[in-house]
């Protein structure tokens, strides 16, 4: 009996433990990225001056689109390199709670396979329902 | 100012940033809005796309220390997510129709209370006796501590849950983390000890920032020049300060932080009173 107690303890701490390292996969991964999109960005116009971010004009249109995100990383553009890192980032809870539901129907925990699903739905109607991408 | 200027000087106030909230458990985002917006003169809106980018910057990093010492309780996180991420998309949307004065306001009241509530009393008991709806969603859980495992009960679920909700309208209307709010929730309402439930609302506050942030990317607020420099400083305070605060006893940080975020606050309601934003 005390036994069992004991494995079942630990298979949970390992869920944990494995969530802990992709949180911080995610985070090292985009940061990086970042940090790349960023060095290109300072070389091809670090020596202007700073844009008016005094003044909210949005971005233009490749910069918050996923589709545009993607074809300016092909071409290099720094901009979007910084963007594709920062959506990677975004991502990272989001790939977190889909880790989570499926650590939860390994362990055969219907209740949080239920209240994880329902999270993940939110999250999923938010990003892509009824928006431009 | 140039360019690389800006980018290097905002770089270290990120990093200031994410040290404090990360020490603080409120999250980096707060002391971002203001660093953008009062010090740097970027319209509150870019400030808010940076801020959330930071939020979830800050929570990642330091989540992923944390969760390594057990300290965190996931499940009770995951449930608790579902008021956040509800009110975090509704925000979201209200924010839209929110003049920029006031929500720099809101922000600044927010802080105020941020600001009093690191400052509270910390409940530092564990509770024996839960109620019966914690026992059925296995919300109870024990943390370690140095005289070993501490094993502790869940008062008023519901409460908690509803003041969860509120957290994720903040959230998702300002970008910030509202740390304050979901230590206020966990530690007040649902009587759990404050190591849990500081470590538990960072936990959270990633995935209450991503259930906005697609909708502020889409609406622009996220410009690649301000993110860059914001995200890679936050995410260096954030591992500075998930690795002290298992090492010091921020108490008296805490209090000379307070006061400097009430002077914040003052200043950001002071300039959305007079329509500075």
């Amino acid at each position: 009996m005390n036994v069992q107690k004991n494995k079942i303890a630990l298979s949970e701490r390992d869920v944990e433990k494995s969530v802990g390292q992709l949180l911080r996969f995610g985070v090292v991964t985009s940061s990086i990225i970042v940090l790349i999109g960023g060095i290109l960005y300072l070389f091809s116009i670090g020596s202007q001056p700073r844009p008016d971010y005094d003044i909210f004009k949005g971005e233009q249109a490749s910069l918050v689109t996923f589709k545009g995100i993607f074809m300016g990383i092909f071409t290099m553009n720094p901009m979007a390199i910084i963007q594709f890192g920062a959506l990677l980032l975004i991502m990272t809870p989001i790939m977190r709670i889909i880790f989570s539901l499926t650590a939860f129907a390994i362990e055969k925990d219907r209740l949080y396979v239920i209240i994880t699903l329902i999270v993940l739905s939110i999250i999923l109607v938010s990003t892509f329902g009824g928006l431009n991408i | 100012m140039s360019i690389l200027t800006f980018t290097l000087v905002l770089i270290l106030g990120a990093y200031l940033a994410g040290l404090v909230g990360s020490l603080t458990g409120l999250g980096g985002g707060v002391v971002i809005i203001p660093l953008l917006t009062l010090v740097f003169h970027v319209d509150i809106r870019y400030a808010i796309g940076a801020a959330l980018l930071a939020s979830i910057a800050n929570s990642s990093g330091a989540a992923s220390a944390y969760i390594k010492e057990g300290i965190t309780n996931i499940r009770l996180g995951m449930f608790l997510e579902i008021a956040t991420t509800l009110g975090a998309v509704g925000g979201a949307l209200i924010a839209v129709y929110t003049p920029t004065n006031t929500i720099a306001i809101l922000f600044g009241a927010v802080l105020l209370f941020s600001a009093a509530m690191t400052l509270r009393k910390k409940n530092q008991n564990a509770l024996n006796k839960g109620s019966r709806l914690a026992e059925i969603l296995k919300l109870n859980g024990s943390y370690p501590t140095k005289e070993g495992k501490v094993e502790y009960k869940l008062a008023n679920v519901t409460g908690g849950f509803s003041i969860m909700g509120l957290a994720g309208i903040m959230s998702g209307l300002l970008g910030i983390g509202s740390g304050a709010l979901k230590v206020l929730a966990m530690d007040t309402t649902m009587k759990i000890p404050f190591k849990v439930s500081t470590t538990t609302s960072n936990f959270m506050i990633g995935v209450t920032a991503a259930a906005s942030a697609v909708v502020y990317l889409q609406r622009g607020y996220m410009d690649p020049g301000i993110a860059f420099p914001v995200v890679l400083g936050v995410l260096g305070g954030a591992f500075t300060g998930a690795k002290l605060l298992t090492r010091i006893d921020a108490s008296t940080l805490r209090i000379i932080f307070c006061i400097a975020i009430t002077f914040i606050a003052i200043e950001m309601i002071y300039n959305g009173i007079q329509h500075k934003f």
